[in-house]
C-alpha cells in the first residue's frame, strides 16, 4: 500500500495535503484499491462551504457507490474536472488524483488527522 | 466467519484473488481487477469457479413428465446431450429460479440451479415429485463447475487434446477427458461470450484449475472472478435471479416468453400465467441508457414526468461499451423505445432513454 510522508490522514481514508492556508484532499491508494475500478466521480461546486465530515463528492467503481467526505471545515476554491473525464486516474495515482482545494478555516482540526506512519498502524489493524 | 462454504478450488486463488460473501460461499470476486479481467473475457478468455451452482439429479421412468410439469419451457423438444434454459415457477407465476437443464437420457436429467436458490429448489422439487416415478438428488458437494469464456476458449480446449467442434451451442459431451479427468462440457456460458462449462468431479477440480490455466496462458486466459461475470452478463443482458428475476415477477415481463411453452399441457403456473397474459402485461423489463452523467444502480427509482413508474434492477458502466447503462422494470405503458425517462439518483433526477437490449450483441458459435 503506497503512502506518502508528509501527508495528513484521515479514518475514512482521504489524504491531505497542506500548503499555506490551503488543502488539497483525495483518496488513498488503500481506499482505490478497496474501491476497485473506477468508472464515475461527482464533484461540488467551487465555493461550497463546507464542515468537516460533509460529503464532497461520490466515487463510484463497477462494484458500488462510496462518500468522499472532507476531514477539514472550509471553502471550496477548486475541484478536479479532470476527473470527470478520466475517474480511472484515481486508480493509477490516487495521490496525484486530487478531488477538491480547501481553504482552511479552522487549522486546529488538523491536529485529528494522522501521519503516514499512524495511518498505516490504523489500515493494518482495519484490515 | 463460521458457516462460510468454500468450493474445491478455494485453495487454489485464495492468496491472488480478493474473497467475497456470495450467498453464503467465499468467491473470488476479482484477481488483477474487473474491468481488466472483463477485457480478458471478451477478447481472449477467462476462467472462473463457479462450483458454487447447484447440481440437482432427476432420475427416473417419470422424469421427462414430471420435469415438463414443473418447468416452463418444452423438454419433450430436448434431444439427448442438449441443454435447455427453463424457469421454474410457483403457482402464482412467480420465479423460483432460472435453471438449465441437462438431458442424458430420457430417464436422467441435471438441473444446475443459482446457488443462493439451491435449497430453496430442492425442497420445491422434492415436495413436487411425491406422485412421481423419479428421484431427486442433490449431487453439488460431488462436483466442480469451471466456466471457461471467450473467443480463445475452443482453442484452448483444442490444445489439450478435447475437441469441441461438436459441442454445439448448448449441447454437451460427458466422455471427454482434459488432464486425463472425466470432465462433462457444454457450450454454454453467463458471459455473451462462446464458451464452455466443464463439470468435473471435486476431487480432481483443483488439477484441472492449474491445469487450464497453465495451458490457456499462450492463449491469453486469466483467472476472472464474480465481478466480471456480472458485468459481462449485464451487458448481455442474462438476467440474473435477485435483480431482474424473483418471485414477485413473472417470465412474461421480463423478456423470457421465449422459455415459456404456453402451448404445452401443463406446468406449475400455467393457469396463473395465462390469466396475466389475458389481462394485459403491466410492466416491462427495458434497457436504459443514462443522458445525464451517473450510475443508476439496483433499486432506484425509475419516473416518467414526475410519476413512479419502476425501479433498476442492475446497472453498471459498460466496460466494453463506455456507456452507463441499466436495466429496469417499469409501466408497459411507458415502455416504448427511444422514449426518456429519469433515474432517482441520490435525491436527484437523471435523464435516460430507453434502449434495444441486448446491450452488447452475444458471440455465440451456433
Amino acid at each position: 500500500m503506497k503512502l506518502i510522508e508528509g501527508l495528513y490522514y484521515s479514518k475514512d481514508h482521504e489524504w491531505v495535503k497542506v500548503e499555506g492556508e490551503y488543502a488539497t484532499i483525495g483518496i488513498t491508494d488503500y481506499a482505490q484499491d478497496s474501491l476497485g475500478d473506477v468508472v464515475y466521480v461527482e464533484l461540488p461546486d467551487i465555493d461550497d462551504e463546507l464542515d468537516a465530515g460533509d460529503e464532497i463528492g461520490i466515487v463510484e467503481s463497477v462494484k458500488a457507490a462510496s462518500d468522499i467526505y472532507t476531514p477539514l471545515s472550509g471553502k471550496v476554491v477548486a475541484v478536479n474536472e479532470e476527473l470527470v473525464d478520466t475517474p480511472e486516474a484515481i486508480n493509477k495515482d490516487p495521490y496525484a488524483s486530487w478531488i477538491i482545494k480547501l481553504e482552511i478555516s479552522q487549522v486546529e482540526e488538523l491536529e485529528k488527522l494522522m501521519t503516514s506512519q499512524e495511518y498505516e498502524a490504523f489500515i493494518k489493524q482495519e484490515g | 466467519m463460521t458457516g462460510q462454504k468454500r468450493t474445491p478450488l478455494f485453495d487454489c486463488y485464495k492468496d491472488r484473488a480478493r474473497i467475497v460473501d456470495f450467498a453464503g460461499w467465499d468467491m473470488p470476486v476479482q484477481f488483477e481487477g474487473i474491468i481488466q479481467e472483463h477485457h480478458s473475457v471478451r477478447n481472449k478468455a477467462g476462467l472462473f469457479d463457479v462450483s458454487h451452482m447447484g447440481e440437482l439429479e432427476i432420475t427416473g421412468s417419470e422424469a421427462e413428465l414430471f420435469l415438463n410439469t414443473i418447468l416452463t419451457n418444452d423438454i419433450k423438444k430436448l434431444s439427448d446431450n442438449k441443454v435447455q434454459y427453463t424457469l421454474l415457477l410457483n403457482e402464482n407465476a412467480g420465479i423460483i429460479d432460472d435453471i438449465l437443464v441437462y438431458k442424458y437420457s430420457k430417464d436422467k436429467y441435471w438441473i444446475i440451479a443459482n446457488a443462493s436458490n439451491k435449497d430453496k429448489d430442492l425442497s420445491w422439487i422434492k415436495r413436487q415429485a411425491k406422485d412421481f416415478a423419479v428421484s431427486v438428488k442433490d449431487i453439488s458437494s460431488s462436483i466442480a463447475l469451471l466456466a471457461l469464456q471467450g473467443p480463445t476458449a475452443s482453442e484452448i480446449l483444442a490444445s489439450i487434446g478435447c475437441d469441441t467442434t461438436t459441442i454445439k451451442f448448448f449441447s454437451f459431451d460427458s466422455s471427454l477427458y482434459i488432464n486425463n479427468k472425466q470432465c462433462m462440457v457444454s457450450r454454454t456460458g453467463y458471459t455473451g461470450e462462446d464458451g464452455f462449462e466443464i463439470y468435473v468431479n471435486a476431487g480432481d477440480a483443483a488439477g484441472l484449475w492449474d491445469f487450464l490455466l497453465d495451458k490457456g496462458k499462450e492463449y491469453g486466459l486469466v483467472p476472472a472472478g464474480l465481478g466480471c461475470r456480472d458485468t459481462l452478463r449485464f451487458e448481455a443482458s442474462l438476467p440474473l435471479y435477485g435483480q431482474e428475476l424473483s418471485e414477485d415477477t413473472n417470465p412474461l415481463e421480463v423478456g423470457l416468453t421465449s422459455f415459456v411453452a404456453l402451448n404445452k399441457d401443463n406446468f406449475i403456473g400455467k393457469e396463473a400465467l395465462v390469466k396475466i397474459k389475458d389481462k394485459g402485461l403491466k410492466r416491462k423489463l427495458v434497457g436504459l441508457e443514462m443522458i445525464d452523467r451517473g450510475i443508476a444502480r439496483t433499486g432506484y427509482e425509475v419516473y416518467y414526468e414526475g410519476e413512479k413508474i419502476g425501479f433498476v434492477t442492475s446497472g453498471n458502466h459498460s466496460p466494453s461499451l463506455s456507456k452507463s447503462l441499466a436495466m429496469a422494470l417499469i409501466d408497459i405503458k411507458h415502455s416504448n423505445l427511444d422514449s426518456n425517462v429519469e433515474v432517482l439518483i441520490r435525491k436527484k433526477m437523471h435523464k435516460a432513454k430507453i434502449v434495444e437490449m441486448p446491450f452488447y450483441k452475444k458471440k455465440y458459435k451456433r
